[in-house]
C-alpha cells in the first residue's frame, strides 16, 4: 500500500510531496470546505431539512486527491457520497444541497461541467464512465473519465462489465474505489475472498494500485499518473483508496449494530485532514490565523449555497411532466391536463 | 424502388445513417464480422470500419450502459441486444438511468440512444428467444417504443428513432423480418413517433395491432370481408407515444374494438388500450372492447407455441363475438 504522509504529519522514509505547498494548501482548503459542507449536510438532516443524508467524513482525501487529477473537461461519475470530488470538480454546493432538498434540479450543474448526478443505485454507473471515455475517443478528444464507488459496488456483477470493456477496448478510464470497509454493515472481509480490491485489475489486464486514502499525496499520486495515462492512450487504472466511513451509512443508520465503536476512535487517528495540517503547519506554511479565515470562508459558502437552494420554489404540478422528453407525448399533455383539472376544481 | 424484407431494409437504414450521421456507432454481440444473428448489421463493419460498427463481449447491461455513457457524450449509439429474452441483465440501465436522465438533470444531460430488440415468437427457436414484453418498456417512463409492422415502416422508423432526441427501444418482430417484402424508399424517408397507420379501410369493426401481429390482423380482416364484414385495421405502430386519436376517430365509428397483442395478457399493452378506449369512448361502444393476446404462461416451446400465439382464425372469431355485441 502506498503511503506518503502520515498522521502526524510527516513523510514516509523516502517519500517525497508530490506537490508544492501552494498546491498542497489549495488542497487542504478543499479538505477543510468538504467537512465543511458535510457536517452541515448531516445537521440539516437532523432539522428535516434535508432527506437522508450520506457523510462521507474521513473520506476527503481519498475524493479530492483523486478529483485534483483531473482536468476541467474530463467526466467524473460519482455517487451520494462523493459531493468533495463533485464540487472540487465543478459541481456546486448549490445543486448538492438541492438534490438532497429532494429536487431534481440538483441533477442540473451548470453548462460545461461534466459530472454526471450522483448515482444513487450501487454499481451501475461505472459503465457510464466507460461509455463516456469511449464516446470522448470516437470523438477524438482527449478526455479522461473517472468513476468513484465503493468496496460495496465491487461486488456486483455491472463492476465486472465495466473494468471487463474498459480493459478490451483500452478505455481513458480511471477506476477509483474508496474501500471505506463496509458495505453498510457488511464488512469488507466477507465482500470478497480477494486479498485486496486492488489485484482485481489484473483479471481485466490493467493495472490496479492500492494506496493509503486518508493520504491526500499518496492518493494524488496514483491518480495523476493514472489519468495521464489514460489520455496518453495506456488505458484504464484501477485505485483502491483505503479509507474509512467514519459516520453511518446514512443518517437512517445505526453502526453500533456491526461495527466496534473502538474502531472507529482509531480511525480518528488516521483523520485525512489533520495530518495535511500538521504537514504544512510543521514547513510554517500554515498558522491558526490561516486556519480561522479558512474555516469562516468555508461556512459562509455553505451558508450560501443551502440559502440559495431553499430559497427557490418547489417544482410546480406542470413541470413535473415537462422533463421526461425533450417534448412530452400526448399521454403526458392528457395527464398533465387531468392533474391541472383536479388542481383547479 | 426495389423490394425488400424487413431485415433488408433495417440494414439499408443502418448503412444509410453510419453514412449520413457521423455521430452513429453500432454496438452489440456478432453485429460485426457475422452482421448479427439475423444478419441486420451484415456488411456494416466492413463497410464503415470495427470502430464504428462494435462486436461487443457478451454482456448486455455493459452494452446498453456504454451506449448510454457515449450518448451523453455527444454520439448516437445504436445498441443491439441478440434477442429480447436476453434483454434482462440490462433493464436494470434502462430503468434505472437510460429512462430518467433528462428528468433527473431537468434537460442537462440526455440520452439519444436507439436500443433494437428482435422480439417474438413464430419461428420455433429455443427458450427466451420468443418473448414479447413490450409491455415492460411502455410502463417505464421516458422510453419511446416503436414496433414496425413491415419493412417501409422499419426503415422509416428507424430513422426517426436515430435522430430522437431521447432513448428509443425499437421491438424487430423476428418473424417479419423475412415474411414480408415491400418498397423502400433510398434514402430511406423518417415515419413520424406516435401517427397509426389505418392499414385497411372498414366501418364494422376496429382491429388494432402492432408488430408481428399486423399481417395477422389484415389476414382476419379478409375473413370477415368473405362473412360480409368490413375491418378497420390500425397499425399502432409506436406504443409510446401513443397515437389515441386515430384508434378513438375508428372505435367511434365503428363501436366494436378488438385489440391484438403477442405478449402476455395481464397488464399487457391491449389492457392500457382498452382501459383507455372506456375512458374515451364508452358510450359509442356497441360491444365489450375484446382483447386477442398471449396468455400468462411462458411462451410454449416449438411444438405448442401455436395455441400461445394470436392467429388470424382467433382474432376472427374475436370480432365475430364482438359483432354479435359480446
Amino acid at each position: 500500500m502506498l503511503e506518503i504522509l502520515q498522521p502526524d504529519g510527516s513523510l514516509a522514509a523516502d517519500a517525497a510531496a508530490p506537490l508544492d505547498d501552494e498546491e498542497t494548501r489549495l488542497l487542504f482548503a478543499a479538505l477543510v470546505a468538504a467537512r465543511a459542507y458535510d457536517r452541515k449536510g448531516t445537521a440539516l438532516q437532523k432539522q428535516g431539512r434535508l432527506a437522508t443524508y450520506a457523510s462521507f467524513e474521513g473520506q476527503e482525501a481519498a475524493q479530492i486527491g483523486a478529483a485534483a487529477a483531473l482536468q476541467p473537461a474530463d467526466w467524473l461519475v460519482a455517487t451520494y457520497r462523493d459531493a468533495a470530488a463533485m464540487w472540487f470538480h465543478g459541481y456546486p454546493w448549490m445543486n448538492l444541497f438541492l438534490g438532497r432538498t429532494g429536487d431534481e434540479r440538483g441533477g442540473s450543474p451548470p453548462m460545461g461541467v461534466n459530472v454526471l448526478p450522483p448515482s444513487i443505485t450501487v454499481g451501475a454507473h461505472m459503465i457510464h464512465a466507460v461509455g463516456l471515455a469511449w464516446g470522448e475517443r470516437l470523438q477524438s478528444r482527449d478526455r479522461v473519465a473517472m468513476t468513484m464507488f465503493g468496496d460495496g459496488a465491487t461486488s456486483e456483477g455491472d463492476f465486472h462489465e465495466a473494468m471487463n470493456f474498459a480493459g478490451v477496448y483500452q478505455l481513458p478510464v480511471v477506476f477509483l474505489c474508496q474501500n471505506n470497509h463496509y458495505a453498510i454493515s457488511l464488512p469488507r472481509a466477507e465482500q470478497t475472498a480477494s486479498e485486496t480490491i486492488a489485484q482485481k485489475a489484473d483479471a481485466y489486464g490493467f493495472p490496479g494500485v492500492q494506496v493509503d486514502g486518508n493520504d491526500l499525496f499518496a492518493v494524488h499520486s496514483a491518480a495523476q499518473p493514472a489519468t495521464a495515462r489514460a489520455r496518453s492512450g495506456g488505458g484504464p487504472t484501477l485505485i483502491e483508496a483505503v479509507t474509512y466511513r467514519m459516520a453511518p451509512h446514512t443518517t437512517a443508520d445505526d453502526p453500533g449494530r456491526y461495527r466496534d465503536s473502538n474502531e472507529t476512535e482509531a480511525w480518528k487517528e488516521r483523520d485525512p485532514i489533520a495530518r495535511v495540517r500538521r504537514y504544512l503547519e510543521s514547513r510554517g506554511s500554515w498558522d491558526d490565523d490561516r486556519q480561522a479565515e479558512l474555516e469562516t470562508s468555508a461556512a459562509d459558502d455553505v451558508e450560501a449555497a443551502i440559502a440559495a437552494a431553499e430559497d427557490l420554489e418547489p417544482l410546480g404540478p406542470a413541470e413535473v411532466f415537462s422533463a421526461m422528453f425533450a417534448e412530452m407525448t400526448p399521454q403526458l399533455v392528457r395527464q398533465q391536463q387531468a392533474l391541472m383539472r383536479y388542481r383547479d376544481a | 424502388m426495389p423490394e425488400v424484407n424487413m431485415a433488408q431494409a433495417l440494414n439499408l437504414t443502418l448503412d444509410h445513417v453510419l453514412s449520413t450521421h457521423t455521430d452513429t456507432v453500432i454496438l452489440g454481440e456478432d453485429v460485426g464480422r457475422t452482421g448479427g444473428v439475423f444478419r441486420v448489421t451484415d456488411g456494416l463493419q466492413a463497410k464503415h470500419g470495427s470502430e464504428r460498427v462494435v462486436d461487443t463481449p457478451v454482456a448486455e447491461s455493459g452494452i446498453v450502459g456504454a451506449a448510454f455513457g457515449m450518448a451523453i457524450s455527444g454520439l448516437r449509439p445504436i445498441a443491439e441486444i441478440q434477442f429480447l429474452g436476453f434483454f434482462y441483465p440490462a433493464y436494470d440501465q434502462v430503468v434505472s438511468h437510460v429512462s430518467r436522465i433528462r428528468h433527473r438533470s431537468r434537460h442537462r444531460f440526455t440520452a439519444p440512444l436507439v436500443i433494437r430488440i428482435p422480439y417474438g415468437a413464430g419461428i420455433g427457436a429455443a427458450e427466451h428467444h420468443s418473448e414479447s414484453t413490450e409491455a415492460l418498456f411502455a410502463h417505464t417512463p421516458g422510453l419511446k417504443v416503436v414496433v414496425p409492422s413491415d419493412p417501409a415502416d422499419a426503415a422509416g422508423l428507424l430513422l426517426t428513432a436515430v435522430e430522437d432526441p431521447d432513448p428509443v427501444i425499437f421491438l424487430e418482430p423476428i418473424r417479419s423480418y423475412r415474411r414480408l417484402q415491400g418498397e423502400v424508399a433510398s434514402p430511406p424517408e423518417p415515419v413520424p413517433f406516435g401517427q397509426a397507420a389505418r392499414r385497411r379501410q372498414g366501418s364494422d369493426v376496429t382491429l388494432v395491432a402492432y408488430g408481428a401481429m399486423v399481417p395477422d390482423a389484415l389476414e382476419a380482416a379478409e375473413a370477415l370481408a368473405e362473412d360480409g364484414h368490413e375491418a378497420d385495421v390500425i397499425d399502432l405502430r409506436t406504443l409510446v407515444p401513443l397515437d389515441l386519436d386515430t384508434v378513438l376517430e375508428s372505435v367511434t365509428r365503428t363501436g366494436r374494438a378488438v385489440i391484438v397483442q403477442e405478449g402476455h395478457r395481464t397488464c399487457g399493452f391491449a389492457a392500457e388500450l382498452a382501459a383507455s378506449i372506456q375512458e374515451e369512448a364508452l358510450y359509442s361502444l356497441q360491444a365489450p372492447v375484446q382483447r386477442v393476446t398471449g396468455w400468462d404462461t411462458v411462451v410454449p416451446l416449438r411444438r405448442a407455441e401455436h395455441h400461445y400465439v394470436p392467429s388470424a382464425d382467433r382474432i376472427a372469431a374475436a370480432a365475430r363475438h364482438a359483432l354479435k355485441g359480446g
